[in-house]
C-alpha cells in the first residue's frame, strides 16, 4: 500500500438504494448471486425519533438515519458516543420545493417546521436528537463528489482524533418542476464506521489517496446506473470489493481531475 | 493542532468591502443594519445587506455561476489583494496543493426562488436560463472558488447552518496537517434570500428594531449577508505580530432542530474542545467573540457555557449588532474580525445593545476599546445544534 495518511478500518456498513433495501441485499447483488433488479427506495421508519421529529422527518432523513444506524449496529458500535460526517449533494428537495412555490405565492408566511427542515445540515440534526450523540458532527456538499468529500473529512478526523468516525453519505429526489434541473432519481445512502484501530469485527483496511485515473465502472447496467445517478453510489465499486473480499485498489469519482484511489485490504 | 497561518484574510458585510472599513466600523460603533428593502420582502424587520452586489459581473468563462451569491463571493475574492495572494500560492505550491473550503447555509438558493416566479404558464416548468448545480446547490460557491483559481485539488462546502464557517477552519487545518495540501481558501458566503427572511420571521426569531445582543431586551435577530475569506498555511515562517489559528473545538447539542441546549451544553463542550485543541486554559484568552444572535434563547444559553468556563473574567462581545447575523458566512467573518482585534488591539464593542442582560453574568463589552490581545476565541452555533468555537493568537 503506498503512504497516504488517510486510512482506516471498516468496522460496519449501511447501504440503501433503489431495489437494495440494506448491506445484506446489497452485498449479495454486488457478488452476483441475485442479479440486480431495480424497484423503488424503501425507507425505514425512524423508531429512534421522538414521536413529533418522526413525523416530521422527510425521506432524505429516513435515508440518513436508517444507513447510520445500519453501519453502527453492524460494528457493535453505541451511536450515542459516534462523531460523524454528513455528506449529500442535497437537502430535502420535496420540502425545498413546497418552500419556494409558497415563496412565489401570494402568501409567503412559510412554516418554521418547514424552514427548520431545509437546513442542508437537518438530517444530522435529527440525527444528533435520536442518538443524544454530542460529539462533533460534520455536515458536507460537493455536489456529484459529495461522497468523495466526505470520506477525505472522515478519515482526516479518524487520523487525527484517533476516535471511530461514522460517515453517513445520502442523497434524496427533487420533485418537478427542479426534477428537471437534477435529475437524482431516487433515495440512496451509504454508511461506513471508520476506525483508526483494527478490532474483531473489522471487515478491511483501506488507505485513500488522489490519482488522476478514471473511476472503476461496473459491469452491470442497473448498478453502474445507481452509480452514476446518486451521488453517494459513487461508492458502489468500493462497496463491490468489500462485498467479495477483495484486496486490491479501486478509483472512485471525486472531483476531476481529482479522484480517489482507495486500495482495499480485507480482514 | 499544529498552529497554522492566517496569511491573508477579508471580510466584506454591510459595513463595507474589505478590512479598512470594518476595523473603522467596529472601532466607531457603526452598525450596517437598515430597514429592510430587500427584492420584494414585506417584513418588519432590519438587515444587513451589502452594497452594490447585483452590480458585480462574474468572468465571462464563469457565467453559469451567476447568481447574487457567486457574486458576492466574487466580491470577496478581489478585496483586500485577497485573490492575489491566493495566486501566489498556487504559483508557490501548485494547482492541485491548494484545497477549498467554504461554509454556506443557503448559497444561491434566491435563483431557484426568483425562478419559481418564472413557471412556463402551462408546464409548470422553470426557466431555460435557471442552472440549478452553479447557483442553488450548497456546492456552488466552492465549485465556483475552485474553477475561479484554476485549483485542481480538494473542495468541499460546509452547510452546518450558522456555524458552517467556522467548521471550515477544522476541516481545511486536518487536511493541511496531514499533509493533503500546502494551504487552503477557507471562508464562508450567505446572502440575503426569501428562505431565511421570511423562514427566521415564521420562527418569530427576527426582531423588529436592530439587534441587541445580550441585551435585556434583546427580541431576535436582523439578518446580515456577506463574504469571509482566510488563506491558511503551515506557520513556520510567520513573521511576529501574525495572525494564527491555534485550535478548533467542534460537539453537537443532540437537543433541538431550532433551539439550542437551554444550559448551553454543546456550546460549552465546542470551547473546552477548542481551548484543549490549543494547549490553552480560560484564563490565556484576552477576548471572546460571541455567537450572540440576539434571540433570547441562544444568548443566554450561551451566556452560561461561557460564564461557566471563564466567569466575568474576559471581555465579550457579539458583532452581529454591527452586521447582522451572517448566517453561514458569520463564522468567517467573526474570525476576521478576531483577526483583526488581534493586529489592532481592538476589542469590538455590541452596537445596538444599551443594557446587558442581568441574568447573563459575563464581561460584556458595550463600546470598543484597545487593549493588549493576544489570543482570541470565537464561537459559532448553529441550527440543528452544530457548535464550533475557533482560537485564533499572534505569532511570538
Amino acid at each position: 500500500m503506498n503512504a497516504s495518511p488517510l486510512n482506516a478500518w471498516i468496522e460496519g456498513i449501511g447501504f440503501l438504494a433503489p431495489g437494495l433495501p440494506d448491506w445484506a441485499a446489497a452485498r449479495a447483488v454486488l457478488r452476483g448471486e441475485p442479479p440486480y433488479a431495480a424497484a423503488p427506495s424503501i425507507l425505514p421508519a425512524p423508531a429512534l425519533l421522538p414521536p413529533a421529529e418522526r413525523r416530521r422527518a422527510s425521506r432524505v432523513v429516513k435515508t440518513a438515519l436508517a444507513v447510520g444506524l445500519e453501519a453502527a449496529a453492524h460494528a457493535g458500535a453505541d451511536a450515542s458516543q459516534l462523531a460523524t460526517v454528513f455528506t449529500a449533494s442535497g437537502a430535502d428537495g420535496h420540502n425545498c420545493h413546497a418552500l419556494c412555490e409558497q415563496l412565489a405565492s401570494d402568501d409567503r408566511q412559510i412554516s418554521p417546521t418547514r424552514f427548520h427542515n431545509s437546513v442542508h445540515n437537518a438530517a444530522a440534526g435529527y440525527w444528533g436528537i435520536a442518538t443524544g450523540s454530542m460529539a462533533p458532527c460534520q455536515v458536507l456538499c460537493a455536489y456529484d463528489a459529495s461522497f468523495g468529500a466526505g470520506l477525505l473529512d472522515a478519515l482526516a478526523q479518524v487520523a487525527l482524533a484517533r476516535q471511530p468516525v461514522l460517515l453517513i453519505a445520502y442523497d434524496s429526489e427533487y420533485p418537478e418542476p427542479l426534477h428537471a434541473k437534477r435529475d437524482t432519481p431516487d433515495c440512496g445512502g451509504v454508511a461506513l464506521l471508520l476506525s483508526a484501530e483494527r478490532s474483531v469485527r473489522s471487515l478491511a483496511a483501506v488507505r485513500v489517496s488522489p490519482t488522476g485515473d478514471d473511476a472503476e465502472k461496473l459491469a452491470d447496467a442497473g448498478l453502474e446506473a445507481l452509480r452514476t445517478s446518486i451521488p453517494a453510489l459513487r461508492a458502489l465499486p468500493l462497496l463491490k470489493h468489500l462485498a467479495n473480499g477483495a484486496r486490491g485498489s479501486v478509483c472512485l469519482d471525486y472531483l476531476p481531475p481529482m479522484q480517489l484511489r482507495v486500495d482495499i485490504e480485507p480482514c | 493542532m499544529t498552529p497554522l497561518l492566517l496569511s491573508a484574510f477579508t471580510a466584506t458585510s454591510c459595513l463595507g468591502r474589505g478590512l479598512d472599513a470594518t476595523r473603522h466600523a467596529l472601532r466607531s460603533g457603526r452598525s450596517g443594519l437598515a430597514p429592510c428593502a430587500f427584492e420584494t420582502v414585506e417584513l418588519d424587520t432590519w438587515v444587513g445587506e451589502v452594497a452594490g452586489v447585483d452590480e458585480e459581473k462574474l468572468p465571462a468563462a464563469l457565467a453559469d455561476y451567476d447568481c447574487r451569491n457567486n457574486r458576492l463571493t466574487r466580491i470577496g475574492l478581489e478585496t483586500d489583494g485577497f485573490g492575489n495572494r491566493v495566486r501566489e500560492a498556487v504559483a508557490r505550491y501548485g494547482r492541485a496543493r491548494v484545497g477549498v473550503f467554504l461554509g454556506t447555509s443557503t448559497a444561491g438558493i434566491l435563483q431557484t426562488e426568483l425562478a419559481y416566479r418564472r413557471r412556463d404558464p402551462a408546464t409548470g416548468a422553470l426557466p431555460d436560463d435557471f442552472i440549478y448545480r452553479t447557483t442553488h446547490n450548497s456546492f456552488s460557491l466552492a465549485e465556483f472558488t475552485r474553477a475561479y483559481f484554476g485549483l485542481e485539488g480538494m473542495a468541499m462546502a460546509i452547510s452546518t447552518a450558522c456555524s458552517s464557517s467556522a467548521k471550515v477552519f477544522a476541516a481545511a487545518a486536518r487536511q493541511i496537517e496531514l499533509g493533503m495540501i500546502d494551504a487552503a481558501i477557507v471562508g464562508g458566503v450567505d446572502t440575503l434570500c426569501l428562505t431565511t427572511l421570511y423562514g427566521f420571521a415564521s420562527l418569530q426569531l427576527t426582531s423588529p428594531l436592530p439587534c441587541r445582543p445580550y441585551d435585556a431586551a434583546r427580541d431576535g435577530i436582523s439578518i446580515g449577508e456577506g463574504a469571509g475569506f482566510v488563506l491558511l498555511e503551515r506557520a513556520a515562517s510567520a513573521a511576529p505580530g501574525s495572525v494564527l489559528l491555534l485550535g478548533a473545538g467542534e460537539s453537537s447539542d443532540a437537543y433541538h432542530m431550532s433551539s439550542p441546549h437551554p444550559q448551553g451544553l454543546g456550546a460549552k463542550l465546542a470551547m473546552e474542545a477548542a481551548l484543549k485543541s490549543a494547549g490553552l486554559a480560560p484564563d490565556d484568552i484576552d477576548y471572546i467573540n460571541l455567537h450572540g444572535t440576539s434571540t433570547p434563547a441562544n444568548d443566554a444559553a450561551e451566556g452560561k457555557a461561557v460564564a461557566a468556563l471563564f466567569g466575568d473574567r474576559v471581555p465579550c462581545s457579539s458583532t452581529k449588532g454591527a452586521t447582522g447575523h451572517t448566517l453561514g458566512a458569520a463564522g468567517a467573518i467573526e474570525a476576521v474580525i478576531c483577526a483583526l482585534a488581534l493586529t489592532d488591539g481592538l476589542l469590538p464593542g455590541s452596537p445596538g445593545t444599551a443594557t446587558p442582560d442581568p441574568a447573563i453574568p459575563v464581561q460584556y463589552l458595550l463600546e470598543s476599546r484597545q487593549g493588549r490581545v493576544r489570543r482570541v476565541l470565537s464561537n459559532s452555533f448553529g441550527f440543528g445544534g452544530s457548535n464550533c468555537s475557533l482560537v485564533f493568537g499572534v505569532a511570538a
